[in-house]
């Protein structure tokens, strides 16, 4: 288990292992991205109070989950890095907050797009968006502090401690469409209850959800290795590895 | 196909521009996130390589002379 522990902060040993991963990794997240996509677009039935619009949950719903489940992935390895100072910790810290503001993003401006016809605004001041651009000053603010300071070390700790402070939003965020009155609507997929969607169209959105976790690993990966060659470019395995 | 043509399907009864316009915004930045670290580690690894050519080439150097 140490062993196992002790390699998974080996940028090497990641190196390794991711590339042997990705292309399966790549290939699987395309196939199902696409196939949702086109599931989702064109063969899906119309909601009948939103019209196509709702078409837009299919890229909304899987970016929002991953703005959350990348924040996670951020503050975990935001606390190993404090904790443990393992070298791998600080380059996912570091990377997962760039990936994890897209994220955000998109789930923010597809939401504004959806906003539009369906609620008639492209924003308000709701309890759900509200702290959803919390989440994106947040990652923002990592971006920001891990790159502020001359020492790399400082830089990544300062932001690691930010990244576990501001983990007292994700509840918020979960919890908002119940605490407030909100136009948000609430949760289409709960593990507790039946969904709140007809299955021909809940596949097309269980499909992209897994694509969208699996492409999240992709990024994770490629971002994650190409910071590796940067920082370790004085070792040998790189010096081989640029011939 | 649910709708009944690529008309239709382009048109989505009036929501074809909010439903394409988030489509096309999210597979764009989706893109970006994958383009960008492949470029920048092609452009690490060519620097490493030229730099390591380079000191070989003046370690040689250093020796004849």
């Amino acid at each position: 288990m140490w062993q196992f522990f002790h390699k998974l902060g080996s940028p090497r040993w990641f190196y390794q292992i991711s590339s042997s991963l990705l292309p399966w990794l790549g290939v699987l997240s395309a196939a199902l991205i696409i196939t949702a996509t086109v599931w989702g677009l064109a063969f899906a039935p119309m909601d009948f109070k939103q019209g196509n619009s709702f078409r837009i949950i299919y890229i909304h719903v899987p970016s929002a989950f991953l703005a959350l489940a990348g924040y996670y992935t951020m503050a975990i390895a935001g606390a190993v890095y404090l904790i443990w100072r393992m070298k791998m910790a600080e380059i996912v810290l570091r990377v997962a907050a760039p990936i994890g503001a897209v994220m955000t993003f998109l789930a923010l401006i597809t939401g504004a797009i959806w906003g539009k016809p369906t609620w008639g605004a492209w924003w308000v001041w709701d309890a759900r968006i509200t702290s959803m651009l919390v989440l994106f000053f947040l990652y923002m603010g990592v971006v920001a502090l891990a790159g502020s300071y001359q020492r790399a070390d400082l830089g990544s700790k300062a932001a690691a401690i930010l990244a576990l402070v501001g983990t007292v939003n994700i509840p918020i965020i979960y919890k908002s469409v119940d605490w407030w009155y909100s136009l948000h609507q609430p949760a289409t997929i709960k593990f507790t209850s039946k969904p709140s969607i007809h299955p021909d169209m809940l596949w097309p959105l269980l499909l992209m959800i897994v694509g969208f976790y699996l492409l999240y690993a992709v990024l994770i990966m490629l971002h994650a290795r190409a910071e590796i060659v940067q920082r370790e470019q004085r070792t040998r395995w790189i010096q081989e590895l640029a011939k | 196909m649910y709708f009944d043509s690529i008309g239709d399907l382009i048109h989505m009864a009036g929501h074809g521009v909010f439903v394409w316009s988030s489509y096309g915004i999210t597979f764009l930045a989706l893109l970006a996130l994958i383009i960008y670290p492949l470029r920048k580690k092609q452009k690490l690894l060519k620097a490493i390589k030229q730099r390591s050519l380079f000191e070989q080439e003046n370690v040689q150097h250093e020796s004849k002379t």
